[in-house]
């Protein structure tokens, strides 16, 4: 579904991503996880488009998309839900999902997938006609999500989904996560909330300074010495 | 009665700066620079429609409908060739290019047309009364009102209910995220420009016909005095736009006609001050309250 090979992205002269390659197969959920500043916000920004990559290749079912524009690759079927959420504020929740759908011309479509959202999302109906700017940090996280799926994508991204939230939302926030897995959709999840992702992946790999430094699938990775002392306080 | 009169002709004149503040407004909107060259593009349409009519012999509405196909095609090529190549420079270097470019554009149609100025033919003379004679209306201040209600209705309706308008207003939220939704934002940015040079065109004749006169820099004073109109409303907002356009053009008439000729520029801007130092957004602009 998804090869990075090779990676390497810089800022001006500092290299954030340091030559790294993983894959993610068609139905995985699979987490990168590491510590802020490892790099992993930068590697999701440059496997939907909107940062360049120096050098190495991101492929999407088989295509190389590191030259093709970001708005273009969100047709192929990679959707990402952004770091910080990033719902758009001054729209309401249904327009804001409408927006996840903007490529789209199959009606039909699109009004079975905004079932599914409210379905998978009944805050988010309830909420509709809401400005999205006065939504909860959790229900804006939802309506991130939900706004993602509205594109239909084979494989979505997700950026800290976590972020800032409670206990309690944020296992409400993972059990989705798996429920939208398991409604056919593959994940590739970045997380500084280890322990949970780890329980949710079937394969995961630690990302330190710029570097893959380990991989495994969910469960190796958790019961790890290394990734116990660095991410899950012991 | 007199009162009534400077009012209506203030209106027609807010109008045109309402017009014109649009495109200032809906291009600060979406690609967050202020594009100074606009007044130009509104003398780029006067000289346009000036030639259609008095060189080619076209009616009024050919002339205006060539004014705005130039002025859209002018607006679009300079974002393409100017400010799209400075997308990630700072704000600073936008603002002087788009400063250069309106030299660049006073100087061109002086080097092509000569620094004389043009006398525009007269389009829309006349006027009717009201209230036995004692209120003189001209057809020309009520034709500018109602095209400036009509392009202000459809633009409102253009924004809230199209597709594309709601991808405007993604991108004027949040260009990162619009990209995301597979918005195309360059596509988006360039609608834009064509929307406010096609206004621009718009209000280049509304203009001449009030003031009959073409020549290079014509469209400074009217493109700063709307910059203003967009400030004073909140800059980034169409109602706004609409709103500090028209109070504008009614405190300049009166001001001229009560206070004094010379000083109805410095009263504007003092109005302007004043609203800014009160309403740092604008009358109408939005304070984001986002909730994290």
């Amino acid at each position: 579904m998804l090869k990075v090979e090779n990676l390497v992205v810089r800022y001006g002269m500092i290299e954030a991503i340091k030559n790294i390659s993983f894959e993610v197969r068609d139905g995985e959920i699979v987490t990168l996880i590491g510590a802020n500043g490892a790099g992993k916000t930068t590697t999701m920004q440059t496997i939907s488009g909107l940062l360049k990559p120096a050098s190495g290749a991101v492929y999407l079912d088989g295509t190389d998309i590191t030259k093709i524009p970001p708005h273009k690759i969100v047709t192929m079927g990679l959707a990402q839900v952004p770091e910080g959420r990033r719902v758009f504020a001054q729209q309401t929740v249904l327009e804001n999902l409408e927006l996840g759908a903007y490529y789209r011309k199959d009606k039909n479509g699109i009004a079975e997938d905004m079932k599914n959202v409210f379905e998978l999302f009944p805050r988010l109906e309830e909420r509709k006609t809401q400005l999205a700017g006065t939504l909860s940090g959790g229900e804006q996280q939802m309506l991130a999500m939900g706004r993602a799926l509205m594109a239909k994508p084979k494989i979505m991204l997700m950026d800290e989904p976590s972020m800032g939230l409670s206990p309690l939302l944020v296992k409400e926030i993972f059990r989705i996560i798996e429920d939208i897995n398991q409604r056919g959709t593959t994940v590739l999840l970045v997380e500084q909330n280890a322990k949970m992702a780890l329980a949710v992946a079937d394969r995961a790999y630690v990302l330190e300074t710029g570097k893959i430094t380990l991989e495994g699938t969910g469960a190796e990775l958790a019961a790890s010495e290394q990734v116990r002392k660095a991410y899950l306080g012991g | 009665m007199a009162f009534l009169s400077y009012l209506i002709s203030g209106l027609g004149l807010g109008s045109v700066y309402a017009i014109i503040a649009l495109g200032y407004s809906m291009v600060y909107g979406i690609a967050k620079m202020l594009n100074f060259a606009h007044g130009d593009i509104i003398m780029a349409g006067a000289y346009a429609a000036f030639f259609a009519m008095t060189a080619a012999g076209m009616p009024l509405l050919a002339a205006a409908l060539i004014s705005m196909v130039i002025c859209t095609l002018l607006g679009v090529t300079i974002e393409r060739l100017a400010y799209k190549p400075l997308r990630q420079a700072s704000s600073l270097s936008v603002l002087i290019t788009a400063i250069g470019v309106s030299y660049f554009l006073q100087n061109a149609s002086q080097l092509m047309f000569g620094s004389d100025t043009k006398i525009f033919p007269s389009v829309l003379s006349g006027s009717f009364s009201l209230f036995n004679g004692r209120l003189s209306v001209s057809y020309l201040s009520v034709l500018t009102i109602v095209i400036c209600v009509v392009i202000m209705s459809v633009l409102t309706l253009f924004i809230n209910k199209t597709k594309t308008g709601k991808a405007m207003r993604a991108c004027s939220e949040d260009k990162g995220a619009a990209v995301l939704m597979g918005i195309n934002v360059d596509a988006i940015i360039s609608i834009t420009f064509a929307i406010g040079s096609g206004l621009a065109a718009i209000a280049a004749i509304l203009l001449c016909a009030t003031y009959p006169s073409v020549y290079p820099t014509l469209g400074s004073m009217p493109g700063i005095r709307a910059f203003t109109a967009a400030v004073f409303g909140g800059i980034g907002s169409i109602p706004g736009a609409f709103l500090g356009g028209l109070m504008l053009g009614i405190i300049e008439t009166l001001a001229k006609a009560y206070i004094s000729t010379q000083l109805s520029d410095a009263i504007v801007f003092a109005v302007l001050i004043i609203v800014l130092l009160i309403r740092p957004t604008g009358l109408l602009g939005k304070k984001v309250s986002v909730k994290v």
